[in-house]
């Protein structure tokens, strides 16, 4: 499954509890539309965290990064990239 | 604390069997186990369920007047009942007992519906006047005491709890969805609503006539603010020695009473004043109480025990784990008569069976604090977003916000700019009514989410905010951004979950009463007055108290931040070896059958829950999941089963020979039936 088909399975069980139908896109914002609240999102990112393998700062709890499908798959992306290996890390 | 119960024939034709009247006041015991008693007469009955507290030995109700045309059944306390009495004995009226019951009859005689006004109390009366075939209800000014009414064909009938009312054999009981939607809303339902249609609460500060086939409810007091910078001018310093000489008052004639009176200790610093208050103006022998929590995230021992020693009380605690919860929560429901989306007054229920283990009948408690000085969170957002909407572009005003909630482990602060984003929402409507509440009310309106598609169709679009709004009075627009807060914070929760859900009727199962010194109206009238800068100084709460206490309490804790009280939530029923009922109550076919929520839904939140800690939960969940389980358990014990368990409680109280003592012409009780068939 691809990272949006991931999150969005996520979201549908866990914020939806199962109502695929509730969600209308992988655009819409998960706050607006009242999907996700402000504790919601810690969910989302210790989620995220552990799913994908990557560290979200504080400052990186931004609408743009996190706030719908799209959004947070490309999110995930840019950090999986930016993400260097631990051994080259150490050297 | 007692219970009251009643029945007037409307038509003055229709009797009934007395043994409905005693099966009412029998499901109440808990209320008053003390004593029963009934009265009878043409066209109408009285029962009362009585815990006695004041003149022991002649107190009994129903009573009447001299001449035993005006009798009366009365739930709560009339404080001022000692001043009240020497200007009715002056007017010519011979007093027979010591009893505050007394003194309201007379009072009532003289002046009519105009003597609440001059009641200082907490009650719920029922006068029967004989000649005119009246009825008067009246319930006190915030609605401590509980009073429900409905018309069964062409019966009147009331009482304290809803369940004597259910007994009713013409009664038909279906849930009423506005009423469940309310509780999704505002976490309890609004007066006059209840979760049973055709039932009625007579709403706080509010009267109701029955005469000639005719029903008239009235308001004889409200919550009201000054305009917005027409608040009480004079210096902080004085305001600061009138609150502490009101504060003073308001606790010392709550200790009125014929038995020893308690104190609840939360560890916070408004049962920390009420007790310093006891501690420092009387010589009352002082023993204390607090709920402690095995979860440490909601624990707060190491206060209240300071404060304990502090104030050298006789101290004791009962531990509350999430298995207790869990286990009691079903006996809550049954008491406090509605869905909760908070399990906060299940702990409340173990407290007062361990002041009733104690020998204790009365305790005082900080309740009301937070409401009339700002204690809340709640009024710190408002204080915040009303700041932000004046200039909603600057970027600093809303890093206010990260300074709320620091006691929760998931704190909302800790995702600055999404906190932003949620109390963002309304803040374009700042004089709108709901400014204050959107957040609160947003949040607890996500169970609906829930629904079955049936169950939101029988709802139709009904708006418990908009139909709520209709009801605030026009001056509330002038009031400043606190008042309109509170005003709302009193009307919606203080009654009908606070001081009922979590109060009255917590201390009621365990034949408790609750005094609280914050709700006299003359402290409410004045801390109503106070500029709001004194309430909230900057973020800091309850300023203004805080200074009154100023040498009663330890320093450090008059100077603690508000952590609100809490209990566990969801874990409290999803831990291993849970009892059986929760499974039961979620199941799908349960579910299915009552047509409220989706199964689906349901299961997967439940699955969910399962797999995290306490502190790994957010509030949603955990109100989606208590909000859940309580209806299910309210609709199976209130709708489905409440022939069984109703008739298996009255069979105990009966086997406990509480004895009724029969008032009224003799007749009436020997062949009542008959008589007026």
């Amino acid at each position: 499954m691809n990272i949006e088909g991931t999150i969005r399975q996520f979201i549908v069980e866990n914020f939806l509890m199962g109502e695929a139908s509730r969600l209308a896109g992988d655009k819409v914002s998960f706050l607006d539309s009242g999907i996700v609240d402000s504790t919601g999102v810690l969910e989302l990112v210790t989620y995220v965290e552990e799913t994908f393998g990557i560290a979200i700062e504080d400052d990186e709890l931004l609408p743009e990064n996190l706030d719908s499908i799209v959004n947070l798959a490309n999110f995930v992306r840019k950090k999986k990239e930016s993400r260097q290996p631990i051994s080259q890390k150490q050297i | 604390m007692c219970g009251i119960a009643g029945i007037v024939s409307i038509d003055n034709r229709r009797a009934f069997a007395p043994s409905l009247l005693e099966d009412m006041v029998l499901i109440q015991s808990h209320r008053g186990p003390d004593e029963g008693g009934i009265f009878l007469a043409e066209g109408a009955g009285l029962g009362h369920a009585r815990l006695s507290i004041i003149d022991l030995s002649t107190g009994s109700q129903p009573m009447a007047n001299e001449n035993e045309s005006l009798w009366c059944v009365y739930n709560g306390e009339v404080y001022n009942y000692i001043e009240l009495r020497p200007e009715l004995e002056k007017r010519g009226h011979k007093f027979k007992t010591t009893s505050d019951t007394e003194v309201l009859i007379h009072h009532f005689e003289e002046k009519g519906p105009r003597a609440f006004n001059d009641f200082n109390g907490q009650f719920a009366i029922a006068f029967w006047d004989i000649s005119r075939k009246r009825l008067t209800l009246v319930r006190d000014r915030v609605g401590v005491r509980p009073l429900f009414y409905a018309i069964v064909e062409d019966q009147f009938v009331f009482a304290s709890e809803m369940k004597a009312i259910l007994l009713h054999p013409s009664i038909r009981s279906e849930m009423d969805p506005e009423a469940l939607d309310e509780i999704f809303t505002f976490w309890s339902v609004l007066p006059p609503k209840t979760l049973i249609k055709g039932i009625n609460e007579l709403p706080p500060g509010s009267y109701l006539t029955l005469e000639n086939r005719k029903i008239e409810v009235k308001s004889y007091w409200q919550p009201q603010f000054p305009a917005e910078g027409c608040e009480d001018g004079r210096p902080l310093s004085d305001l600061v020695d009138e609150l502490k000489s009101l504060l003073i008052d308001s606790t010392i004639i709550r200790l009125r009473a014929d038995v020893p009176v308690g104190a609840y200790l939360s560890g916070g610093i408004d049962s920390s004043a009420i007790t310093a208050f006891i501690r420092n103006y009387t010589s009352n022998p002082l023993k204390t109480f607090s709920v402690t929590f095995e979860d440490k995230n909601y624990d707060e021992q190491e206060h209240q025990l300071q404060l304990a020693k502090y104030l050298d009380t006789e101290h004791k605690t009962i531990n509350c784990a999430y298995q207790d919860i869990g286990e009691i929560f079903p006996d809550v429901i049954w008491h406090v008569e509605k869905p909760l989306v908070r399990t906060a007054p299940a702990p409340m229920m173990m407290l007062s069976k361990l002041v009733r283990d104690s020998g204790i009948k009365v305790v005082l408690t900080g309740e009301g604090a937070d409401e009339i000085f700002g204690g809340y969170d709640l009024f710190k957002e408002a204080k915040i977003r009303w700041f932000w909407g004046k200039n909603p572009e600057s970027n600093w005003r809303p890093k206010l916000l990260e300074r709320l909630y620091p006691y929760l482990a998931l704190s909302p602060g800790k995702t600055k700019i999404y906190l932003q984003k949620f109390y963002r929402a309304g803040l374009e409507l700042p004089r709108a009514p709901q400014f204050s509440h959107f957040p609160r009310w947003s949040t607890a309106s996500k169970i609906k989410a829930f629904y079955a598609d049936g169950f939101r169709n029988r709802l139709g679009d009904y708006d418990p905010v908009d139909s709520y709004i209709r009801t605030i009075p026009p001056a509330f627009k002038d009031w400043s951004y606190l008042g309109r807060a509170q005003f709302i914070e009193i009307q919606t929760l203080l009654s009908s979950y606070l001081l009922s859900s979590q109060g009255d009727r917590m201390a009621a199962a365990n034949s408790i009463e609750g005094r609280y010194p914050f709700l006299d109206h003359r402290l409410m009238e004045f801390a109503a007055h106070l500029p709001p800068k004194y309430k909230i100084r900057g973020l800091f709460e309850k300023y203004i108290l805080r200074e009154a206490v100023k040498g009663l309490i330890p320093e450090d804790l008059r100077r603690r931040v508000k952590r609100p009280y809490m209990a566990p939530d969801a874990v409290s029923f999803l831990y291993k070896g849970a009892p059986k009922y929760i499974d039961e109550a979620l199941s799908s076919e349960s579910l299915k059958n009552t047509g409220i929520f989706k199964p689906n839904m349901v299961q997967n939140l439940v699955r969910k829950l399962s797999k995290l800690a306490s502190d790994r939960i957010g509030f949603k969940d955990n109100m989606s999941l208590v909000g859940i389980l309580s209806t299910m358990i309210f609709h199976d014990q209130f709708l489905v089963n409440f022939a069984q368990i109703s008739s298996d409680k009255i069979k105990r109280w009966r086997e406990k020979n509480i004895i009724f003592n029969y008032r009224g012409k003799h007749e009436h009780r020997r062949d009542y039936t008959a008589v007026h068939r």
